[in-house]
């Protein structure tokens, strides 16, 4: 049995939340004191049926608005998968919590009210699970029992924003009509809409292949956390401790160590339960050296023709998760990996609106929820590849230096010296090679 | 090349469970701690999760020792066979165990006992708080699960405690990849919980996949049990069975090991872990539904008490 995390948005009664309860009744990840406590709510507001909508909403203030709106995290399991479901909230003033649900999906969910069709904000929830390097993307056209399950209602959709998915950098789309209320198609094929000849929703989501999604070609070891017994037994034991983050490891190996830029062999891969000749992400594991080299928390360990770039400018789009804007000349903290450096944005290059993907070049800062590229420079060099490569060492916080808060997330699109920058004059006109270039970014 | 990559991939594919994801997303965490912050420490109580916890910062730090203490909040309501665990457990991980005592915080004036409610739970925040100040620990280890209750669903691992050790739901981090914030201001501290994306199911799986060893009373075994607010419970001179309360004497097992006067026992004859996963798979009803009594009264308990720094 593997793993799958998924993230789901959708706008307001979209059907989210109904959608999600029914995966969890469905599967038997409701247990019946839960559905006892929803029953009672639901009877008390003097609903017709059980909301199974209240299962997701987790907090006292969320229920008292009836809306969701922070990420939850939700789990159920299949005798074929095991799923974490980031449930993140869909309006527009939410935009940080659905990246950050976004963050770590392998698949997102985007849901459409069939009777509403495709709006602004489904091209904005589509657009952040590519920014974000989701990829796979589920459109599920909801509430199809409330269009009569009609075909072409559901073929125009779907043409609709396959035309203008085109503009993402998408590789897997999968559009499945559903009416999550009836439990059409979620679980089981739907026999009212017999047209439709894909799978299900669960058994897409229990059969999609993500083994490919891992990178296995670009080995990267930063080196969280170093193991030194000092006891008489493991006397000159250095274990180098952390997760691979992308690529393949194995006994033997040279290596190149980051940013020193010295090298050694792989003399063991360790873990508790003894010695492994090679490892992958997403495990964590030791990996002993057979050179007594100085390294520690922060530096990388890399195969010497495939490197990071060492580099302390880089190019990011950034999503903004703070009240305070960041400006062009902000100082913040840069959490990049397992290494913590100072930065300061040299500029602000613009930002983009989530809705149209229009390019706002005069834009002086980026609010709460706001997306830009920005061009950083940080106090020590940092090690970078491009976010499109590799989620862990493409991906960064920003931490308020007075807060102390996580107050932006970036995705790096390249690194080092500045490379010539030429602004698009008009941004819609530039819309498609804007859209490349994010693209680039997710 | 190609088929040599896929190869590999193949390969490295094969037995890689969502336990191995699991576990290195956990270990990945403990280290991060260890890395970030001064003085952290693990709480045990000698349920499965953190037995389960114990078993991760082995596979995060062997063959070196945990680079902090394990401590123990004690109510003084104990199961005799959970202590009689943790002091062996402790005694051979060769690791160092704190006891903070919530009869000792009674006894010096720290805190009151309700009357009328023997439960202890409550006042474990104060017995805690008052340990994470005298110790000046700045990270906290707790064996909490998301899937535990519907607050816990919404909290980071990382999560900001104020010098009350109150979380504030509102005001959380965001908590994006696997970049864990762990800076903090004058009086916070953190709240770590490391096993946040695994389930009841999961623990189990894992502790029968590690042949991991856990307290008797999860097991069915005999007791004098007598019935109070739907649950069984078993009398002890902390909780002596009230007139109308028959005392009988029935198979039973734990599904949590908390204070005695507030856990209640389930009617079950699973022997061993292998029955019970099977217990869980087949469970409708969730283990705090099933064994806590302090949860029942309203559907809000969790939250309440977790601004109050209750775990
Ligand atoms: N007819 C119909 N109603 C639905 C369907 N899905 C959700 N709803 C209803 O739409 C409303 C909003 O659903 P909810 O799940 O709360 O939306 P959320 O805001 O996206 O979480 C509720 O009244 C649901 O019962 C569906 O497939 N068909």
């Amino acid at each position: 049995m593997d793993l799958l995390r998924f993230s789901t948005a959708g706008s307001v009664d979209d059907g989210k939340s109904t959608l999600i309860g029914r995966l969890l009744y469905d599967s038997k990840g409701i247990f019946e004191d839960q559905l006892a406590a929803i029953e009672r709510t639901s009877q008390r507001r003097g609903y017709q049926q059980v909301d199974l909508a209240l299962l997701t909403d987790g907090l006292r203030a969320e229920r008292e608005q009836g809306i969701t709106i922070d990420v939850a995290y939700r789990y159920f399991a299949t005798p074929r998968r095991k799923f974490i479901i980031a449930d993140t909230p869909g309006h527009v003033q939410y935009t940080r919590n659905m990246v950050t649900g976004a963050s770590t999906a392998d698949l997102a969910i985007v849901l459409i009210d069939a009777r509403k069709g495709v709006l602004e904000q489904s091209h904005r929830h589509a657009f952040i699970a590519t920014l974000l390097g989701i990829p796979h993307l589920v459109v599920a056209v909801n509430k199809m029992d409330l269009v009569g399950y009609s075909e072409e209602v559901y073929e125009n959709i779907r043409a609709e924003f396959s035309e203008w998915a085109q503009k993402l950098d998408v590789h897997d789309i999968q559009f499945i009509p559903i009416s999550a209320l009836h439990g059409d198609n979620v679980v089981t094929r739907s026999i009212s809409m017999p047209w439709y000849q894909g799978p299900s929703l669960l058994y897409h989501l229990e059969n999609v292949y993500i083994g490919s999604d891992r990178n296995l070609i670009d080995a990267r070891f930063p080196v969280q956390w170093v193991i030194r017994p000092q006891t008489t037994e493991h006397h000159d034991y250095r274990g180098y401790a952390g997760q691979i983050a992308s690529g393949v490891f194995r006994k033997g190996d040279e290596v190149t160590i980051l940013p020193s830029g010295k090298t050694s062999r792989i003399k063991r891969i360790e873990t508790l339960d003894g010695e492994i000749e090679a490892a992958s992400p997403p495990l964590s594991v030791s990996i002993l050296l057979e050179d007594d080299i100085d390294i520690s928390r922060g530096d990388m360990i890399c195969r010497p023709h495939n490197q990071p770039t060492v580099a302390n400018e880089l190019e990011a789009m950034m999503c903004w998760m703070a009240d305070a804007p960041l400006r062009k000349d902000g100082r913040y903290f840069l959490k990049h990996t397992t290494r913590t450096v100072r930065a300061v944005v040299d500029d602000l290059r613009y930002r983009i609106d989530v809705n149209t993907l229009h390019r706002d070049q005069a834009a002086d800062g980026l609010g709460l929820n706001e997306i830009g590229r920005v061009r950083l420079r940080t106090s020590a060099p940092l090690l970078l590849d491009s976010y499109d490569l590799s989620r862990t060492t493409g991906g960064f916080v920003l931490i308020d230096e007075t807060t102390q808060d996580t107050v932006g997330a970036g995705m790096v699109i390249s690194a080092g010296p500045e490379q010539q920058y030429v602004p698009l004059g008009d941004a819609m006109e530039g819309a498609r090679e804007d859209d490349s270039e994010v693209a680039a970014a997710a | 090349m190609l088929t040599l990559q896929s190869d590999v991939d193949r390969s490295l594919n094969r037995g890689l469970t969502h336990l191995d994801a699991l576990e290195a997303e956990s270990v990945f965490i403990m280290r991060e701690v260890a890395a970030e912050f001064e003085r952290p420490v693990l709480l045990f109580s000698g349920g499965k999760d953190s037995i389960v916890m114990l078993r991760l910062a082995e596979k995060a730090f062997r063959p070196a020792k945990f680079p902090f203490p394990v401590m123990h909040i004690d109510t003084g309501h104990n199961f005799p066979e959970v202590i009689d665990y943790r002091d062996r457990t402790v005694e051979r991980l060769g690791e160092r165990l704190i006891v903070a005592s919530v009869q000792e915080s009674i006894d010096k004036g720290r805190v009151s006992e309700e009357p009328g409610n023997p439960s202890r739970n409550r006042l474990q925040t104060t017995t805690l708080l008052d340990a994470i100040l005298e110790h000046q620990f700045d990270a906290v280890f707790g064996g909490a699960r998301r899937d535990e209750e519907k607050a816990r669903a919404k909290e980071r691992v990382f999560s900001l405690r104020d010098e009350f050790g109150q979380w504030e739901p509102k005001a959380q981090r965001p908590e994006l990849w696997s970049l864990y914030n762990g800076k903090l201001r004058k009086g916070q501290h953190m709240r770590i919980f490391p096993i946040s994306n695994w389930t009841e199911m999961d623990v189990w799986q894992y502790i029968e996949r590690e042949n991991i060893e856990v307290p008797s009373i999860y097991f069915a075994h005999q007791r004098d049990v007598f019935r109070r607010d739907g649950m069984w419970l078993s009398p002890s001179e902390f909780l002596p069975n009230g007139p109308d309360e028959e005392v009988q004497n029935m198979t039973v097992r734990y599904r949590t090991v908390g204070d005695m006067t507030c856990t209640g026992a389930v009617d079950s004859p699973a022997a061993n872990v292998q029955d019970i996963i099977l217990e869980v798979a087949a469970a409708r009803i969730t283990e705090r539904g099933a064994t806590r009594a302090d949860d029942a009264f309203s559907e809000t308990a969790m939250e309440d008490r977790k601004r109050e720094g209750y775990f």
